[in-house]
């Protein structure tokens, strides 16, 4: 009886503190949406407003000022399109590697995470003196090639790691009927590899959707990216809270509301499928 | 044929990282060692070691190493710390787990420019910002965050960027857990204490090596959250690495020293990659 007691005791304990955590850590985010639809007299009133009728009228004027939804597009398709190329380019490599191990295929791994170790302003002024020569400079092919080499170290990785979970002798026995190497890949391994592949589409999709620092500095008005849009916020003449927040708010939704969904795959992906 | 195979599959994504590798890191030798100053075009020529001479004789050298540094280590701990705490909060069911489960990842799916101007503006300012009021209903006075305490500021923004990625990481890992082996020990008197430190902290052990990988990866160049709140300042307070390199090409415009300052980045590189290598080695070869 009394060890019950305690039981539920601890249990309200926990499910309290677990909930109070949670408020505070959401709390900035909770905040960021109530200011977007407060007016920025609401915005910053002292002491802050909890209750209040909210209005949309920052979310029409971001959109008349600043064209909310050519960034919007811009985000869109510099993140697919380096998603699909980084694909492309990653998923053959990580099949060579986990299929056709050699003695040189764990440096490469190696490798190809340090490149990642180099902070990308290291590399920012030779890039924008290639991107500024190509022409490429604030168009979105030249921030979906920054983004794929970006990210493709790491999809490679996360690949690898799902492919080598798969034993060699389902491909051989498809190899022993007679099947051709794209039929192999395309009946054998790529139901197998699906998730594999999602997860990391998924990464590499949240990635480029928030990468900042390419965006900030290879584009401007006609490839800028959402991340450029919510930077020119910051400068002193933008600075009005409630339509920061609106603009934040249209930036982040998408994304975030798409990660909750995948964050299943998200861990398996991020972790190189070594936590399950 | 079964060698060619394997290497004309791995050849797109090996040459096109080679170049994207090599060809930025020959350029950067090269601007490294001439005088390069965009509002100086006149002046050029050969010049040598000098502009590492003078990146790293540079007063905010030391400064902008010292806080790469401890912004690397402060996040890290905070977040692998906290990030345990939570995950061990919520290994186990409660009225609407799942929903604070979504709630407590949603900061990490945020760019990291809004977090800043999230943080720097409605979170920090000194006079309508929400910690101010708190503050001010308390009884104290109001902090200026980014300004009195710059490198605290930047690593409480980033860690509230990190946190919900490591509790999730530990989270899943807890799950996978084996109840009946924690049964086994409770019945056997365990108390909660000997659990934790003989069951939950080395099942953990490996995903923190994960969190600590993928973290350092992405903490050694923080950009956007300075960037966007202190701008490095005031001073040098929160200048990191990468920050004081784009200040040398965008704000000084002198891309000679701000390449030998990305070849110094390189280097530290290098050496958080060996220690990074000897830890993945270990922990993912098993």
């Amino acid at each position: 009886m009394t060890q019950r007691k305690t039981f539920s005791w601890l249990f309200w304990l926990r499910t309290l503190t677990a909930w109070g955590v949670t408020f505070l850590l959401f709390f900035p985010l909770g905040w960021l949406v109530l200011t977007a639809f407060k007016t920025e007299l609401q915005a910053i009133s002292v002491p802050p407003l909890v209750f209040f009728t909210p209005t949309l009228e920052n979310f029409e004027i971001v959109q008349e000022r600043s064209d909310y939804m050519l960034y919007a597009t811009n985000s869109l398709i510099t993140s697919v399109a380096s998603t699909i190329l980084g694909l492309a380019l990653a998923f053959p490599a990580a099949y060579a590697m986990a299929f056709f191990k050699g003695k040189y295929t764990k440096d490469i791994l190696m490798w190809m995470l340090s490149t990642k170790m180099m902070p990308a302003v290291g590399a920012l002024v030779p890039v924008y003196v290639m991107a500024q020569t190509s022409g490429l400079l604030d168009t979105r092919t030249g921030l979906v090639i920054v983004f794929t080499l970006s990210n493709l170290p790491i999809m490679v990785w996360m690949l690898y790691s799902y492919l080598k979970e798969i034993p060699a002798e389902i491909l051989e026995a498809s190899r022993m009927d007679g099947a051709t190497l794209w039929n192999e890949f395309r009946y054998v391994l790529l139901p197998l590899t699906m998730g594999g592949l999602a997860s990391t589409g998924l990464l590499t999709l949240v990635l480029s959707w928030n990468e900042a620092f390419w965006s900030l500095n290879l584009s401007a008005a006609k490839a800028g990216t959402l991340a450029t849009l919510i930077a020119s916020y910051s400068s002193p003449e933008g600075l009005f809270w409630a339509k920061l927040s609106a603009a934040s708010f249209m930036a982040i939704a998408p994304i975030v509301v798409f990660g909750w969904f995948s964050q299943k795959q998200l861990v398996q992906g991020l972790t190189f499928g070594a936590v399950k | 044929m079964n060698r060619f195979i394997p290497r004309a599959l791995m050849a797109p994504a090996v040459i096109s990282l080679f170049l994207w590798m090599i060809v930025p890191l020959v350029m950067t030798i090269y601007f490294s060692l001439i005088r390069y100053n965009l509002m100086q075009p006149d002046q050029t020529g050969f010049i040598g070691l000098e502009n590492f001479e003078y990146f790293m004789t540079d007063p905010s050298f030391g400064t902008a190493v010292m806080n790469t540094l401890l912004l690397l280590g402060s996040v890290i701990l905070i977040t692998v710390v906290l990030g345990t705490l939570l995950a061990l909060l919520i290994d186990e069911p409660f009225p609407g787990r799942g929903l604070v489960r979504i709630l407590l990842i949603s900061p990490f799916f945020v760019m990291p420019t809004v977090n800043a101007l999230l943080w720097k503006h409605m979170m920090m300012n000194p006079i309508y910002g929400v910690l101010a009021q708190v503050w001010i209903f308390f009884g104290g006075t109001p902090v200026d965050w980014l300004t009195d305490f710059p490198l605290f500021s930047v690593i409480v923004i980033v860690s509230w960027q990190w946190l919900p990625f490591a509790t999730l990481i530990f989270i899943t890992s807890l799950q996978s857990m084996n109840r009946e082996q924690l049964e086994a020990s409770r019945m056997d008197g365990a108390n909660y204490l000997q659990q934790l430190r003989y069951l939950y902290l080395p099942h953990l052990a490996r995903s923190v090596a994960i969190v600590v990988m993928i973290e350092m990866i992405f903490l050694l160049s923080v950009f956007a959250e300075i960037y966007t709140t202190t701008g490095g300042g005031p001073g040098d307070a929160s200048t990191n690495v990468a920050f004081l390199i784009f200040k040398q090409a965008l704000l000084n415009f002198d891309a000679g020293v701000a390449s030998a300052g990305a070849l110094f980045a390189v280097v530290l590189a290098n050496i958080a990659a060996v220690f990074l290598i000897r830890m993945v080695g270990k922990n993912l070869d098993k």
